[in-house]
Formats: structure tokens, C-alpha cells, sequence
């Protein structure tokens, strides 16, 4: 300890470093708070100027008359359902694919890669309408499979997985193969056992990213059977005339009890959200 | 399985040919059945896409169900020089990037400066700062048009509170711009302030020690250690940051449809109209294509301008 230190914070300063990240972390939070508190409110209530801030008598009224306007049950399945296929595949593909980039040796290895790595150059709406035109030729509009086939393989989360599986020692593999594993057994018996966190942040990274797509869906998607939360809020949102004021509790009910699923699985996988997008900075 | 790893060790008993041998020998086939799956996912929905769209955009192809497709040469490229709606787009979508990408680092390199500081209860802040970044475009649109309504929105009544008569945000072509940037700098701060966190742990604390050492305060300790250090995240949240404001979507979609008065119309809502409510896919790909163009042009000029300047940073001196 003998090494010259920064010195202590003061006391001053640490009590205005609070303040400065309170009222930051308070404008942030602040629109969901209006949020959660409108949606708590009579429709009365909520157009009264100036505004309460808390609800005068806070009911669930609005929704309960939500549930019963919106199938948001039935979205919620389908985004559950979309979601759980797409990560599932992206998963397996998206491992398998990284596995034989970093520990197998092929010919046009590592052509094929950088090819890989060049295709996340290419923005989505430039392949969006012939992928459209694609899976309206193939039937696949209006089904699951149109709304999840395009997202079940990703370059990014090869490359993800792949500089994971750099970092796993060489003789793991090596030694396994002297016992007389196959490439398929080292990869789902030791790869994979070993890569829980990175398949974790792939995981949460293609969950969030499916589950909160609006254009993808609103392409596909023709009737209110397979409609997402995303494109359903977006529709209840949409099916209300501009002249008319929007029933602003009911709104924003409807945008809580989309937001939740998400909210829930991110205050559960903090830890991995960050790390990921840590990761892709620091090595991209 | 099991034929694919014998076949790798019987390969060279089969011929002695040079070929053969190298082929066998160095050759772990069982990779292009690893790769397979992502090949073909690539194939069928980037490769052929991409091809397509290329193709399309030659061609005058409208509807969704038609048989005349007509090789119209470079004629929507030619229609597009005098599109106005087009490029009032591409105004508007270059506004929205040079202020909000430039006004979102500025700001989530503030945070994260102070969350650097090590503070107790620090990752609660990081939860809240971040709570924007996981919720979704859609929801988070319809809440921030209640906010920002004219009448009884709470940005207003703030703003009323300090004496500021706050304009009808998204109903004036003024502001409505200017509203949709706020909106993306309070969204995407979280996301921006965990890389520069990253980028801030990253820098060896001799440097700092050191610079005590020679007496330099916290301000030039800043001023000529943290931010020098933090080119290369500085450099990675430009590029990606004006790679995605390039592409804005969903908040225009949700809030103001382009509107109004065509002041939030961006490229790519331009092109979702043309596409998919108008169904003139050939024009739409071509638009595309110089929208991808303008975001490899830009990519472009920050890889050699990045190149140009770490090279000075960290090379001659």
C-alpha cells in the first residue's frame, strides 16, 4: 500500500455525485411512474389539469376492462411461443456453427467466417422486402414459422459463441479425442457445459430482441390469432381515431402489461444483459 | 456422426495421393455438417434476399401478386433524384443522427463518469438507467406520448411548474424532431453508459497513479488520461450509434407516422410506405440500397478517421 492512491473521495463531492445520479436515475424512471400511476386512474382523473400524482382511489378497474377489450392473453402466447423457438435455435445453430469455427479445422475455415462477419455489415431493410416476398412465396405468411424462421441463425451470435470458445484450452478437446470422443461429443458434452454464461448473454440478447420486434410481425402477421404484444399494443394504439382523446389510463395499462414479461426476465438476468453488451463493446 | 469421425482417420488408406492425403489428414469434415444449418439459414434468408433485392431494384415490380415485371434499367434510381419526399427523409434522417447520436454519448459518458466513482448502491442507479434500454420501442412510444401531450402531459406541466411554456411537441414540426431525439438519448443512455463503463475499466490505474504523482488534478486527470484512453469506445459507440439512428423505425411508426407535416419522416419509414403500404417493391429495394450505401459511407469515414487518429495517439508519441 504504498503505491500513490487517488485520493478519497470528499464528502462533498460524494454527496453531489448522489444527488446528480439521483435526479438523472429519477428523469429516467419518471415516464414509467406516470405510467403505472395513470394506468391506476379513472379516465376522469386522468384528464383533470393540474394533474394528481397519485391516483385518488387507485383501482385495477382499467385492467380488468383491458382483458376483456384485448386478447393480450392469447398475444402473450404467442410471443412466448416465437421467442422460445427462435432463442432455442439460435442457441444449437448459433454454438454448433461457432464450435466448428474455432476448434475444427476445414478448408475455407476462415473465409467462410469473415464472410459471416461481413454479412452484419448489410442493414435489414435491404434484405427485408425480398425476405418478405420469399416467405409470402412460400406460404409462410401469417404462420409461427414466417414469424420465426428468419431470426433461428444469427452471424452475431456466431461470433459471440465462437470468441468464447477460443478462450476454452486446447487440451480439453485434445484429450477428449484421445479417449476417443467425437467432434459431436466434445462439442455438447464439454463445450457446451462449459459456455453456460456466453449461452446465457446469446440467450437474453435474442430473447429481447425477438420479443420486442414491431416490424418483422407487422409484416407477417394478418389476423388477431397470431398477433405479438408488441403488435398488438401497437394496434390497440393505432385502432383509436386521431380526433378522438385516447383513453390514456387504458393505453397505458395495455403498455404495462406489455412491458412486464420483459422487465421480469431483465431484473432476473442483469447480470448477463450487461456483461454481454460489455463484451460486445470491448471486443468489437 | 460416428462415419463422419472414422472416415477422417481411414481416409488416408485409401490412396496414396498427395491430394488424398492433405485432404484426409487436416481435414475435419464433420465442420461443414457443424456449419450446415447457419449455411443454410444464411442462404435462403440473407444470401438470396440479398441477390433479390439487388435485382429488384432494376425492375418496376408492384403488387404483391403480379406477373408483369418489367427490366426498368436505372430508372428508379433516376426516379429517386427527384423524389423530394425521399430526400426530405434523408434530411431529417441525418439530422436526427448528428444531434441525438452525438447528444446520447455526451450524455451516458456523463453517468458514466459518475458511476465510475464507485459509490455505494451504484447498481441500483445501473438497474434504473437501464430499465429504458430493455423495454420495448412500441410501449415505450405510446408512454412518452402521454407524456409529451400538449394539454395535460407531464413534461409540459413541468415545464409549466418553472415558468417554460412548453410547445405542443409532436404536433408541431418544430419540435416534433427534436421530441423523437429526446426520446432516443433517454432510451438509449443505459445501454451507451455500460461500454463507456467498460471502456473506463479498462484503463490501467498506473496511468492515474502516475499522473498524481506529477500533481495533475481530477480535471486534468479527465482531460488528458480518461478521455484519450476512451478513443477506441468512443470510436465503437459512434459508429454503431450512427449505424442504428441511421435506421430509426418504430418510434416514427408508433408516434407520428412521419409526421407532422412530413417532419419526422426517416429513410427507412420512407421505404416500409413505399413497400408495404404501397407495394412498389422495386423502387422500395432501390431505396434500400442507397440507404445502405449512406451507412457503409459513414462507417467508411469513421474506420479512416479512426485509423488516422489512434495511429497518432498511440503510435508516434
Amino acid at each position: 500500500m504504498t503505491r500513490p492512491r487517488r485520493r478519497p473521495l470528499h464528502v462533498g463531492v460524494r454527496f453531489l455525485a448522489y444527488a446528480a445520479l439521483a435526479s438523472l436515475a429519477l428523469m429516467m424512471i419518471a415516464p414509467f411512474l406516470w405510467m403505472i400511476l395513470t394506468s391506476l386512474k379513472t379516465q376522469e382523473e386522468a384528464f383533470r389539469f393540474p394533474p394528481t400524482l397519485l391516483p385518488d382511489r387507485p383501482s385495477l378497474e382499467t385492467y380488468r376492462q383491458l382483458f376483456t377489450l384485448v386478447p393480450f392473453g392469447r398475444y402473450f402466447v404467442n410471443t412466448l411461443l416465437v421467442t422460445a423457438a427462435t432463442v432455442a435455435g439460435q442457441l444449437f445453430i448459433c454454438s454448433l456453427a461457432a464450435y466448428a469455427f474455432a476448434r475444427l479445422k476445414f478448408m475455407g475455415r476462415d473465409t467462410i467466417f469473415l464472410f459471416y462477419l461481413a454479412t452484419m455489415m448489410v442493414p435489414f431493410q435491404v434484405t427485408l422486402i425480398p425476405l418478405y416476398l420469399i416467405v409470402f412465396q412460400l406460404g409462410w405468411v401469417n404462420t409461427y414459422w414466417g414469424l420465426i424462421a428468419p431470426g433461428l441463425s444469427s452471424a452475431y451470435g456466431i461470433f459471440l459463441m465462437r470468441q468464447s470458445f477460443l478462450t476454452l484450452p486446447e487440451e480439453l478437446s485434445d484429450a477428449a479425442r484421445i479417449d476417443g470422443a467425437s467432434e459431436w461429443g466434445i462439442y455438447g458434452r464439454i463445450f457446451l457445459p462449459m459456455s453456460g454464461p456466453i449461452l446465457a448473454t446469446l440467450g437474453v440478447f435474442a430473447f429481447l430482441g425477438t420479443w420486442t420486434d414491431l416490424l418483422w410481425p407487422l409484416l407477417i402477421v394478418r389476423d388477431q390469432r397470431i398477433r405479438t404484444l408488441e403488435l398488438g399494443l401497437a394496434y390497440f394504439h393505432s385502432s383509436i381515431p386521431a380526433f378522438v382523446q385516447p383513453n390514456w389510463p387504458l393505453m397505458m395499462a395495455a403498455a404495462v402489461v406489455v412491458m412486464l414479461p420483459v422487465i421480469v426476465v431483465y431484473v432476473f438476468t442483469q447480470r448477463y444483459f450487461t456483461e454481454g453488451i460489455a463484451l460486445s463493446g470491448v471486443k468489437g | 456422426m460416428a462415419t463422419a469421425s472414422t472416415s477422417r482417420t481411414a481416409a488416408p488408406r485409401r490412396g496414396p495421393g498427395l491430394w488424398r492425403r492433405f485432404w484426409g489428414r487436416w481435414n475435419q469434415r464433420e465442420g461443414y455438417l457443424f456449419i450446415f444449418p447457419s449455411f443454410a439459414h444464411l442462404l435462403l434468408f440473407f444470401l438470396i434476399p440479398l441477390g433479390f433485392s439487388l435485382w429488384l431494384s432494376f425492375h418496376d415490380w408492384r403488387g404483391l401478386v403480379t406477373r408483369d415485371i418489367p427490366f426498368v434499367g436505372l430508372d428508379n434510381y433516376r426516379f429517386m433524384i427527384e423524389d423530394t419526399r425521399w430526400w426530405r427523409a434523408v434530411r431529417n434522417t441525418l439530422y436526427y443522427t448528428f444531434v441525438s447520436v452525438p447528444l446520447g454519448m455526451v450524455v451516458s459518458l456523463a453517468i458514466a463518469l459518475v458511476m465510475n466513482l464507485k459509490l455505494r448502491g451504484v447498481y441500483l442507479f445501473r438497474a434504473m438507467f437501464f430499465l429504458p434500454v430493455v423495454t420495448s420501442w412500441v410501449a415505450v412510444s405510446i408512454v412518452w406520448l402521454w407524456v409529451l401531450d400538449g394539454n395535460i402531459g407531464l413534461l409540459n406541466y413541468g415545464l409549466g411548474l418553472i415558468g417554460i411554456q412548453g410547445p405542443r411537441w409532436l404536433e408541431n414540426p418544430q419540435t416534433s424532431m427534436l421530441a423523437l431525439i429526446i426520446i432516443a438519448t433517454w432510451k438509449g443512455a443505459g445501454f451507451q453508459m455500460i461500454i463507456w463503463l467498460a471502456g473506463l475499466q479498462g484503463i490501467p490505474r498506473v496511468l492515474y497513479e502516475a499522473a498524481v504523482v506529477d500533481g495533475a488534478n481530477r480535471w486534468q486527470q479527465l482531460r488528458y488520461i480518461t478521455l484519450p484512453m476512451l478513443a477506441p469506445t468512443t470510436f465503437f459507440l459512434l459508429i454503431t450509434g450512427v449505424i442504428g439512428s441511421f435506421q430509426v423505425f418504430t418510434p416514427v411508426f408508433v408516434m407520428t407516422k412521419g409526421g407532422p407535416r412530413g417532419s419526422t419522416d426517416v429513410a427507412v419509414y420512407r421505404i416500409y410506405e413505399r413497400a408495404f403500404v404501397n407495394f412498389d417493391f422495386g423502387y422500395a429495394s432501390a431505396l434500400a440500397w442507397v440507404l445502405f450505401a449512406f451507412i457503409f459511407t459513414a462507417t467508411l469515414i469513421q474506420l479512416w478517421y479512426m485509423r488516422r487518429n489512434l495511429g497518432r495517439t498511440y503510435g508516434s508519441s
